[in-house]
């Protein structure tokens, strides 16, 4: 059991049932956030910041806490006044005191759609007309949006308390650059030396948001006594407990939280926006408070992920081999400390073995909403520049944009730029897929034209708990930590299926609440199939153990002399003796007169999850009149371990390639000359739909993780990595443009063309 | 605010409610009549999380008013399968993995019931360009396709 070179003896992993909460789903009966109930519950609405940036002089409450049907009004006022201390509870560092402030503005408004105070009444309808009833008197203030106007002396300055680190010596006054960041291998200086060919170019990215079609969404109820109830959409609801806890000032063991399902979250809903709001609400109300955002307060409230300028140098020889290379990367924070810079460094150049190479990045603070995680936070950013440049390179050179990196491809052995070794990985076989595929045998025709981008992404593992139960029937109760944003549930009963030798349809998953399992991590770093998996699997085999036990008891025999196959006990060999063997069920009926009820639970700090790599190759045919860019084919090869449900590992690289073809394509923050967010909803911020795209093929390779039971690595965030890239140099294949500017929309690739005399 | 009392059929049942002006379909469906498999995501008309059929139309609830309703013969997911057999377009979506999260889902159920009611044998452009009104984050697209086109030949009596 457990061998992961066994491939062939799997017998559930691997196939594609039908996932377990799939009849609910697809008969509307699924209860995500906005569609749970507490008796007697009333609803929340808020207020929010018409500035960008303002002293806030006074809130009047007093108007709306005498309208009809107003049950509560809460400001930062009625919030504990907490201390800055770091966290580490969602994905990405946070420090408290900032999430206390964004959540509900203290002293100043950072960004258009700030949330000042919050009102609960009897009606939906009641509770925002009450929100426009609360007068606020502010004291705008001059603001910056963009990061490089940020980065300026002389620049509006968001907070009197960041002064620079790491730069020496540290500045004495205030800045909007919370931290200066660098990794570093070799000699930079000598790589360019021994160069042939170098491509030098900046780069920019805008903020995208994660676009989840659920909106935020909760319940909460917080009782006379103390105890707390709230049932959310969220992708970890340990987090959300964690979080209520320290910004009301409660007890962990006084607040419940029940996950409901989850309609998207790809990292924005790694932390809280309106849980602890509808808990004060509901302390003073004394009801149950349900909270719901609006889409437009998703894009102006809720974090998207960074915008940035990147400054890339690579260099190689004529032979192809990469000497040296330098990326520069700063990134938008958001109104508070912290956009994903360490992994944009991180990641942007760990394709490669490069003797020589240096990424230097930089966090900065600016009148945005606080970025959010979105699927490999970072990465996208950075490495749209660095592997854009790689390509450019690679025509400077003449060669093959695959032939190129199979040739300076990070292998088992190579050291990243930031850190580790390498182990046990798949690039190369990945990038043979990607050459091998049927798809680039197909000839373009005029302004036509194929990119290929490579990406890298961690994963991670990290803290999962997970409990099993044999039922009486024989049937197993399954219950993990994890909240399931993407057909999870199916992945933990068939690993639980596997390991146990019984049908699928045996094992009947779902998410504990937060009382009902152990602490388990955020549903992130693309963490749950290994982390997750790993306390399953754990479980499982304890089960075993137990029903080996149980089968040994009956027999009068040692539990070494039996043994666990195809879900039942058999004696070991002939001197075990000779009994007919007993299934799961025989044993579980029996489990009274053997000891008991037969469960188990695991819980890991799960290490050793295996990076994950893509390659993307998309062709595209530009409409030159118009500046259109239409995709019209789509190749995604990512090494994945081991599919444990292929469709659903294909699934998670299709749509994470599709939001980063909105990405290259279209999505984009746009804010007005007041800093007001002008294109907060689905119409302007504009997703991709299914009339954009062609196929999205998908190359699954499979180089096993030894460090999981059945060889997964984490699939999720990897594809969002090349698209924007490969679309950049698809677009410069048919038109000898290069795009430097995401996103590469229909008025700026025209744009491009007209500077291009094309 | 006086309510307004309006009659309709509600998947298959004739249904009475009291509505405010303000309210929309999507807000009666959800709130007062306990179906909450039709979704909002928008509220705008923009993402289809909220598609329901009006006297067979393909419609966004969140841009209908309540009062709008009388009369009318509406069919929401909870009203698209025959009792506990599931329509084949719900099969399908199951068999093909053609859902992540399964927020989108309902809707997108809905548009593909509305369409192969329309157009039995779409091309995939013309599935594509139909289901454009509908907004899946997840997925890419890619497996909801498959589904819609096994869904078409499974209601055209072809074996899948």
């Amino acid at each position: 059991m457990n061998d992961i070179s066994l491939k062939d003896a799997l017998k559930v992993v691997g196939t594609r049932p039908v996932r377990p909460d799939g009849v609910d789903k697809v008969m509307g009966r699924a209860q995500f956030g906005g569609d749970a109930v507490m008796p007697g519950m009333i609803f929340g609405s808020t207020v929010r910041s018409p500035h960008a940036h303002a002293r806030i002089i006074k809130i009047d409450t007093s108007a709306a806490e005498a309208m009809k049907g107003v049950r509560a009004v809460v400001t930062a006022a009625d919030l504990p006044n907490i201390t800055s201390e770091e966290a580490f509870v969602g994905e990405g560092p946070m420090n408290f005191r900032d999430l206390s402030c964004n959540l509900m503005a203290r002293d100043k408004v950072l960004y258009d759609g700030h949330v000042v105070a919050a009102v609960a009444a009897t009606s939906t309808s009641i509770a925002r007309a009450a929100a426009e009833a609360i007068k606020v008197e502010y004291e705008v203030l001059p603001h910056v949006i963009n990061e490089m106007e940020a980065m300026q002396p002389g620049a509006p300055v968001l907070h009197d308390d960041i002064f620079t680190s790491g730069v020496d010596p540290k500045p004495t006054t205030p800045s909007n650059v919370v931290k200066r960041m660098e990794f570093a291998k070799g000699d930079l200086e000598a790589g360019f030396a021994a160069a042939d060919k170098i491509v030098e170019r900046t780069y920019t990215t805008a903020p995208v948001h994660q676009a989840y079609i659920e909106p935020h969404a909760c319940v909460a109820a917080f009782n006379p006594d103390g105890q707390c109830q709230v049932i959310c959409s969220s992708q970890g609801h340990f987090m959300v407990r964690a979080y209520c806890a320290k910004l009301l000032g409660i007890d962990i063991s006084e607040i419940r939280v029940t996950p409901a399902e989850i309609g998207g979250g790809f990292g924005g809903k790694t932390l809280v926006y309106l849980e602890p709001l509808a808990l004060a609400l509901s302390r003073k109300a004394g009801r149950p408070v349900r909270m719901v955002m609006t889409r437009e307060e998703v894009f102006r409230g809720s974090g998207p992920t960074s915008g940035g300028t990147i400054n890339v140098k690579v260099g190689a020889k004529m032979d192809g081999t990469i000497t040296a290379a330098h990326a520069e990367v700063i990134l938008q924070a958001g109104a508070y400390p912290g956009s994903p810079i360490g992994p944009a460094l991180m990641t942007c150049w760990a394709m490669y073995d490069i003797e020589n190479a240096s990424a230097v990045g930089f966090d900065v603070v600016s009148n945005r909403p606080k970025v959010a995680a979105y699927r490999a936070p970072g990465a996208p950013i950075s490495t749209y520049a660095t592997e854009s440049a790689v390509d450019e390179l690679s025509r400077a050179i003449g060669m093959d944009p695959i032939e190129l990196r199979l040739k300076n491809a990070a292998k088992d052995g190579t050291k990243a730029l930031y850190g580790p070794t390498f182990q046990n990985i798949g690039y190369v076989e990945t990038l043979e897929a990607a050459k091998n595929h049927p798809n680039l045998q197909a000839k373009l025709g005029p302004n036509q034209g194929r990119g290929v981008a490579a990406g890298f992404w961690f994963n991670i593992g990290g803290e999962s708990s997970a409990s099993l139960a044999v039922n009486e029937d024989g049937t197993i109760a399954l219950v993990s930590g994890s909240p399931d944003i993407g057909g999870s549930r199916a992945s933990m009963a068939m690993m639980a299926a596997e390991v146990l030798g019984v049908n699928v349809e045996r094992v009947r998953p779902i998410i504990g609440d937060t009382a009902s399992v152990g602490f388990t991590f955020v549903t992130g770093g693309s963490r749950v199939t290994f982390a997750t998996g790993t306390a399953v699997c754990d479980a499982s085999d304890d089960i075993v153990k137990q029903l080996r036990g149980r089968a040994a008891k009956l027999w009068e025999i040692d539990v070494e002399a039996v043994e666990w196959r195809d879900g039942s006990a058999y004696p070991a060999g002939d001197n075990a003796g000779k009994f007919e063997p007993l299934s799961l069920a025989d044993i579980a009926v029996k489990s009274g007169r053997t000891g008991g009820p037969i469960a188990a639970k695991a819980t890991v700090n799960a290490q050793g999850a295996g990076p994950g790599w893509g390659v993307h190759v998309v062709d595209v045919e530009v409409d030159k009149e118009t500046g259109h860019v239409k995709i019209l084919r789509y190749t995604a090869a990512q090494d994945v371990g081991r599919a444990i449900h292929p469709s659903y590992v294909e699934g998670q690289v299709q749509g994470g390639a599709v939001q980063g073809i909105g990405w290259a394509l279209n999505e984009e923050y746009i804010y007005d000359k007041d800093g007001r967010l002008d294109n907060g909803g689905f119409l302007d911020y504009r997703v991709p739909v299914a009339s954009d795209l062609p196929k999205i093929d998908v190359a699954l390779v499979e180089v096993p993780n030894p460090r999981h039971p059945f060889g997964a690595k984490g699939v999720g965030e990897v594809p969002i990595v090349p698209p924007m890239a490969a679309i950049a140099n698809a677009i410069f294949d048919a038109t000898g443009v290069r795009m430097t500017s995401l996103p590469m929309s229909p008025p700026k690739v025209r744009a491009a063309l007209d500077a291009a005399g094309k | 605010m006086s309510k307004t009392h309006v009659t309709c059929t509600v998947n298959g049942e004739e249904t009475e409610f009291l509505c405010d002006s303000n309210q929309t379909v999507l807000d009666v469906l959800r709130e007062d009549l306990g179906l909450t498999g039709s979704k909002e995501g928008c509220g705008s008309g923009d993402c289809g999380a909220c598609s329901v059929l009006v006297d067979g139309r393909l419609v966004c609830s969140c841009l209908m008013f309540g009062s709008e309703a009388e009369g009318t013969s509406i069919t929401t997911i909870e009203g698209i399968a025959d009792g506990e057999n599931l329509h084949p377009v719900q099969s399908q979506f199951l068999k093909h993995a053609a859902l992540q999260c399964g927020f989108c889902t309902p809707g997108l159920i809905v548009a593909t019931k509305a369409l192969l009611d329309a157009n039995p044998s779409p091309t995939d452009e013309e599935a594509r360009y139909w289901l454009a009104g509908n907004l899946c984050r997840c997925t890419g697209y890619d497996k909801i396709m498959n589904a819609v086109h096994a869904a078409a030949a499974e209601l055209r009596g072809e074996s899948a």
